[in-house]
């Protein structure tokens, strides 16, 4: 089987490398898990900090490398013509894995005050805020990746076919990079760095990345139902209107305590609130079109991925956002474990999932078949669910954890110290990283089952078994 | 609800509600952006709170503590340290921390600051504690 378009091509190693960080990010996590409970594991030489920044960073970049991948392979199809520069987006992957491969080493190998030195932090202070940790450097290798891509999808777009789907995919690739120029905006007054931060962060993901799910989402769909173009592009429009009027203004709700004016805690309660629509109508939206199907696609773990991204997106964005959204709640919730299992299930749910849809699809395309032997479609299915399980564990167990947490430290009468809870919350954090083993066994599943080939069926029934020796 | 409801329906909504919210919410950063000196108590932000904030970054305090709520759940808020514990407290356990971390305990890294930069990360932490945080957190402990 051949691939429609040559170029599409260039989505198979983004796709190896997205998956490549993945069991980085993993990895991390398992020794963030740990250290939760034996404080000064692999101290001093892998503080917390440390590990959790390559823990929160590999996951930013490999979903990065799977939305770069998702669109050089759906944009040739959707624009019916071959990729502006297939040489420009070889370039920018080694570029982009390059700079990523080299802050990581960086983190882990050199003081983070002396990395800050040596890469120009005196100059512009932009690192040592959450998740936009990065050097200088490597921010602005960022910036020129993401110019370099737009162009290359731009220009492919402007050639070719203008399909709804593809330009509410680059709607959402232009916001991802307007947005991340923010991260070079650090003021000395904390609450206005805050009051910016979020433009990048909460902008980012409960805005122009839904955007980008939302077209990902819809092209799978398209093409393994079948159904008409029509309807698909009609329900994406609703779902991006509803994400954006809901998740635009709902970036008040993490104005509520850090500063900024209190009329947050209407704004941001209110609008969101509704975020969980159209998180919503992404599920309805997905088991529509899969029941209304005109084909049966040879690929099952594609659709089920697709699937389960709709359900999970809303349980972990919708559901365990809303949780502690409105402005009583957080007031107690606020930067408590409930935030981590909201931010687990969130991530999981929507981006890593959404991502791992569209590997799921393209990938056997990639790979010159239109869907894998039976076999290693059977274990990526046990990989799904193995993943999925054990981090809605993950999540009820952090949950758990929050509950605790917060009540012992902030709701009764004789409220007590940080640590003192720490201790006694052990017990979720061990179910927490069991649960978290599952999953690293998921995805060892998900990685063989890239190399599983169907069995011959060689053997004969009933014929007589050599004798054990 | 395809006869009544079309694709450019949707598009036109899409546009239309996009830029509304949009323009709403610039408008509400422009008040925010407003009557934010009169909450932040921006006046007393000295270049040694600036220094402060530096040294907190450069450090990554963020990877295990939160501030005002914000950052990792792995050691304590430090928004309000400065009333919990006050400025000796905080310079000395800054200072004291064991290079080789505490057997079995969560560990702060040595980070052999001067007394110059302990006083800068003590006027960060005393600016960030007088912040209008409408009353968050809920008590002392953070």
């Amino acid at each position: 089987m051949q691939l429609q378009y040559k170029s599409q091509a260039v989505a198979k190693p983004y796709f190896i490398a997205a998956i490549g960080l993945f069991v980085g990010q993993i990895l991390f996590g398992l020794i963030l898990g740990l250290q939760y409970v034996v404080g000064d594991l692999l101290f001093p030489a892998i503080p917390f900090n440390i590990a959790r920044m390559v823990h929160t960073n590999l996951l930013i970049v490999w979903l990065l490398f799977g939305f770069m991948g998702a669109a050089y392979y759906l944009v040739p199809e959707e624009t019916e013509t071959e990729l502006h520069s297939p040489l420009l987006a070889h370039l920018m992957f080694w570029i982009f894995l390059v700079a990523g491969a080299l802050t990581i080493v960086g983190y882990l190998m050199v003081p983070y005050a002396t990395l800050a030195d040596m890469t120009g932090n005196n100059i512009l202070a932009t690192m040592g805020r959450e998740f936009l940790e990065q050097p200088l450097l490597t921010k602005l290798g960022i910036v020129v990746v993401a110019l370099a891509f737009l162009y290359n999808i731009g220009m492919t777009i402007l050639k070719g076919r203008k399909t709804a789907l593809s330009l509410i995919l680059l709607t959402g690739l232009v916001g991802l990079a307007v947005l991340f120029l923010f991260a070079f905006y650090n003021p000395a007054n904390l609450a206005k760095d805050k009051y910016f931060w979020w433009w990048v962060v909460h902008l980012w993901v409960e805005g122009v990345w839904e955007l980008i799910m939302a077209a990902i989402l819809g092209f799978v769909l398209l093409k393994i139902t079948g159904v008409d173009r029509e309807v698909i592009e009609k329900w994406l429009y609703v779902i991006i209107t509803m994400a954006l009027v809901t998740g635009i203004i709902g970036t008040g709700h993490h104005y509520y305590w850090i500063g900024a004016p209190g009329y947050w805690q209407w704004w941001g309660g209110i609008f969101s609130a509704m975020e969980p629509l159209p998180f919503f109508a992404m599920t309805v939206f997905c088991f529509n079109m899969v029941n209304r199907r005109r084909r049966e696609h040879p690929n099952k773990p594609a659709t089920l991925w697709a699937l389960g991204t709709g359900v999970m997106a809303f349980l972990g964005a919708g559901v365990w956002g809303f949780l502690h959204t409105l402005a009583p709640v957080n007031y107690y919730t606020h930067g408590s474990q409930i935030t981590a299992a909201h931010g687990h299930l969130a991530f999981f749910g929507a981006y890593v999932m959404v991502v791992l849809t569209i590997i799921s699809y393209a990938m056997p395309m990639l790979r010159g078949r239109e869907a894998n032997p039976e076999r290693a479609q059977v274990l990526e299915m046990w990989a799904f669910w193995l993943m999925t399980v054990s981090m809605v564990f993950i999540t009820l167990f952090l949950t758990g954890a929050g509950i605790l947490q917060v009540w012992l430290q902030r709701v009764i009468p004789d409220p007590q110290e940080f640590m003192t809870v720490q201790d006694q919350l052990a017990l979720f954090y061990w179910l927490r990283w069991i649960a978290g083993a599952v999953f690293s066994t998921g995805l060892v599943v998900y990685l063989y089952s890239f190399f599983a080939k169907d069995k011959p069926q060689t053997a004969e029934v009933g014929a007589a078994q050599p004798a054990a020796s | 609800m395809s006869a009544f409801f079309t694709k450019s329906m949707a598009r036109n909504i899409f546009y239309g509600g996009t830029l509304f919210t949009l323009l709403l919410f610039l408008a509400l950063t422009f008040h925010t952006t407003w009557t934010l000196p009169q909450r932040d108590h921006r006046e007393n932000l000295t270049e040694q709170v600036a220094r402060g904030k530096h040294l907190w970054e450069t450090r990554n305090c963020i990877g295990c503590h939160t501030i005002l709520g914000e950052g990792a759940y792995f050691a304590p808020e430090l928004g309000n340290v400065y009333p919990r514990r006050g400025a000796e407290f905080i310079k000395i356990w800054i200072k004291y921390r064991p290079r080789e971390g505490v057997p079995g305990r969560r560990s702060m890294p040595q980070f052999d600051f001067t007394d110059q930069q302990l006083d800068d990360i003590v006027a960060f932490l005393k600016w960030t504690s007088e912040i209008n945080t409408e009353k968050w957190p809920p008590n002392i402990k953070g």
